[in-house]
């Protein structure tokens, strides 16, 4: 019995072999991580996302794979389209439900991902973010590109990609538009800045962030979406129904990594909010949710009430 | 030691106005706190760049001159800057919140363990109390931002870490010059025996600027006329509305149909869909094709002659009366209100 496993492991290496020989030229495959987030729907601000105390009230809010994550993958799945052999997994760190996007990136071609949740990282800001997807990122295997979205829709702080990338001790390019190509060791990419466009070239392995200047994601793949549907982390296949039937033994594909705090190599005292040098003093909700317009004249005293209104709001000044 | 700095933007040999804002309020911050205003350029052919820092309160420009620092790299950049604030041990600094120094800043603060807050809307000094610690602390920089796009503010604070780190967008602060006759001093940097091979990575092959386009998608408050503002010379009253608050110009397509406006302002279906934290609507009637355009925005003030017309019904605020009174009051009562 155990002969014939080596026998047959032999045999898929041997498949293996031959497969990748059959392209006569030398295919450029990357080995490149996404970085991606699970995010509130900021853009779809509801009546109820404000609880009567002036917090955010998350759970009204949708949770959507961040837009700019969104225009990252893209590009890792033009650099796959261009050069075979290229893999792509995603990497996020989040609760539970954030492998959700992992799924998402799945179905639109990535090859696996890898989910992140411990308590430990809860309360972390973008330095402690940065240092655990770190640590997390020099576990992973030879690493060729780092791609991210520019910023995440909750905090808008575009910091953890170049945190990230100092952690690494990597170069980095921000504002991405476009990798114009990834080849003998380099990588060139049109930025887009606020007053133009810039051409550079970095040495790989290194960390781009895409701006949501550059083509939009493409759609799901009905034939990946079957592929992946019951892609589950070990949690998620603990939490299924009875009649659930674990198929990740033969679709090992299947299984999205799930690390907790103890699988990656940390020093605590960087982690979650002892690793965050930046805190919340207070936070203030300033929508004001008017159900009818307030009515004013040109009069001085109003005009002046109303600038004095916009101003202690923060909305202007 | 422990000075205020701000890490200065050079655009086309000047210093760009937003680190020219930042040194007005790092002026204000260090004469709070009784310590130095410090000015950072870093780029080449840079003679006489402090001429311009003076005038704004700067006690000591520090100026690091060389080609390798032009165009802007983040790696060198960053090595200058982290070797400067070792040994210098700001107590804040700030940094324009371009493409420039939110690229920068983020990788300054991570190779400094220091913390950043970003895109922050105000800055004041304050103290603060860590009950859970029993800790008190004095003079922290308050770092106020939007956040959760745009529906909260949240006031951050560094307690423990030094730099206390923002980044503070273009014509949120005001530039004003503090005293025309203000002498500092120069330090000039060493930048030959800072930088390694490593940080030059790097490199820019190819740069196309372009004069400052409309950016009406980007901007977080939005002056937008309509055929009721009844000219394109009108329409200078808007642009200067929108000067003094740092907002972007837009039109409906009415406005821009009549020439009023350019094309690439229209806001609306057939134009740009915005979503700003303030929309002023001058003489807008708020067709539905507009308004699609522009619902999301988080605050709506309209200004209309017409007490029913559409637009009040999306309205936050709904004032009735002539355009060409209304917006030089709210520029006049602005200015009086941010002195």
């Amino acid at each position: 019995m155990v002969k014939r496993r080596i026998v047959n492991s032999l045999i898929l290496i041997y498949l293996s072999t031959v497969n990748n020989s059959l392209p006569k030229i030398e295919t450029m495959g990357l080995n490149v991580i996404v970085l991606a987030k699970q995010v509130p729907d900021t853009r779809n601000v509801g009546k109820d996302a404000m609880k009567a105390d002036g917090t955010v009230n998350r759970a009204a809010l949708p949770a959507i794979f961040n837009p700019e994550d969104l225009n990252a993958l893209e590009q890792a799945l033009r650099l796959k389209d261009k050069y075979p052999g290229t893999t792509i997994t995603i990497l996020t760190m989040g609760p539970g439900r954030a492998a959700d996007i992992i799924r998402e990136g799945l179905y639109r071609g990535a090859d696996n991902g890898y989910l992140l949740t411990d308590r430990a990282f809860a309360g972390s800001d973008t330095l402690a973010t940065s240092y655990a997807l770190s640590c997390a990122l020099k576990k992973m295997s030879k690493i060729d590109l780092i791609i991210a979205g520019r910023q995440a829709i909750d905090g808008d702080t575009a910091q953890v990609g170049p945190q990230v990338a100092e952690k690494l001790g990597l170069p980095q390019v921000t504002y991405a538009e476009e990798v114009l190509s990834a080849e003998t060791g380099k990588i060139t990419i049109r930025r887009r800045l606020e007053r133009g466009v810039e051409t550079v070239e970095m040495p790989l392995p290194g960390v781009i962030t895409v701006n949501a200047s550059a083509p939009e994601c493409r759609p799901r793949n009905a034939k990946l979406l079957m592929k992946f549907k019951h892609a589950r982390t070990i949690t998620e296949r603990q939490n299924e129904a009875e009649d659930y039937i674990d198929l990740t033994a033969d679709r090992p594909y299947l299984n999205i990594e799930e690390w907790s705090v103890n699988d990656i190599e940390t020093d605590m005292n960087w982690l979650g909010l002892s690793g965050s040098p930046t805190k919340v003093k207070k936070i203030e909700n300033v929508v004001f949710q008017a159900k009818e317009a307030k009515r004013l004249t040109p009069a001085d005293e109003e005009m002046d009430e109303l600038m004095k209104e916009l101003i202690a709001n923060h909305t202007i000044g | 030691m422990n000075n205020v700095f701000v890490i200065c933007e050079v655009d086309e040999g000047k210093i760009a106005d937003v680190s020219l804002e930042l040194m007005t309020k790092g002026r204000s911050l260090a004469n709070q706190l009784k310590c130095k205003l410090e000015a950072l350029v870093l780029g080449h052919n840079l003679k006489g760049i402090e001429k311009e820092l003076y005038p704004y309160g700067a006690d000591v420009v520090h100026i690091g001159d060389d080609e390798r620092l032009d165009p802007y790299t983040t790696l060198p950049h960053t090595s200058v800057i982290v070797d400067l604030f070792k040994k210098e041990e700001p107590q804040i600094a700030l940094l324009g919140a371009s493409t420039f120094g939110r690229d920068l800043g983020p990788r300054v603060s991570s190779a400094l363990q220091s913390g950043l807050t970003a895109d922050c809307t105000s800055l004041e000094i304050g103290p603060h109390e860590d009950k859970k610690a029993g800790k008190t602390y004095e003079d922290l920089l308050y770092q106020i931002r939007p956040a959760f796009g745009g529906n909260i503010v949240a006031t951050i604070i560094n307690p423990d870490c030094r730099p206390q780190m923002a980044t503070v967008r273009e014509g949120v602060m005001k530039k004003e010059i503090y005293d025309a006759t203000y002498k500092g001093k120069v330090s000039k940097i060493e930048v030959d025996k800072i930088l390694k091979p490593e940080d030059l990575v790097v490199n820019v092959i190819e740069r196309h600027m372009e004069k400052s386009k409309v950016n009406i998608k980007n901007s977080s408050i939005i002056v937008s006329g309509g055929y009721g503002v009844g000219s394109k010379e009108n329409f200078n009253m808007l642009y200067e509305l929108a000067e003094v608050l740092g907002a972007e110009v837009g039109a409906s397509r009415a406005a821009v149909d009549a020439g009023y406006a350019e094309h690439e302002r229209q806001i609306g279906q057939t134009g740009v869909t915005v979503r700003p934290k303030l929309y002023i609507a001058c003489g807008i009637s708020g067709q539905i094709q507009h308004t699609a355009g522009m619902e999301e925005s988080s605050m709506i003030i309209a200004i209309n002659n017409d007490p029913n017309a559409p637009i009040n019904k999306i309205a936050d605020y709904a004032i009735t009366g002539d355009v060409g009174e209304v917006v030089p009051k709210l520029i006049k009562f602005y200015k009086q209100n941010t002195k």
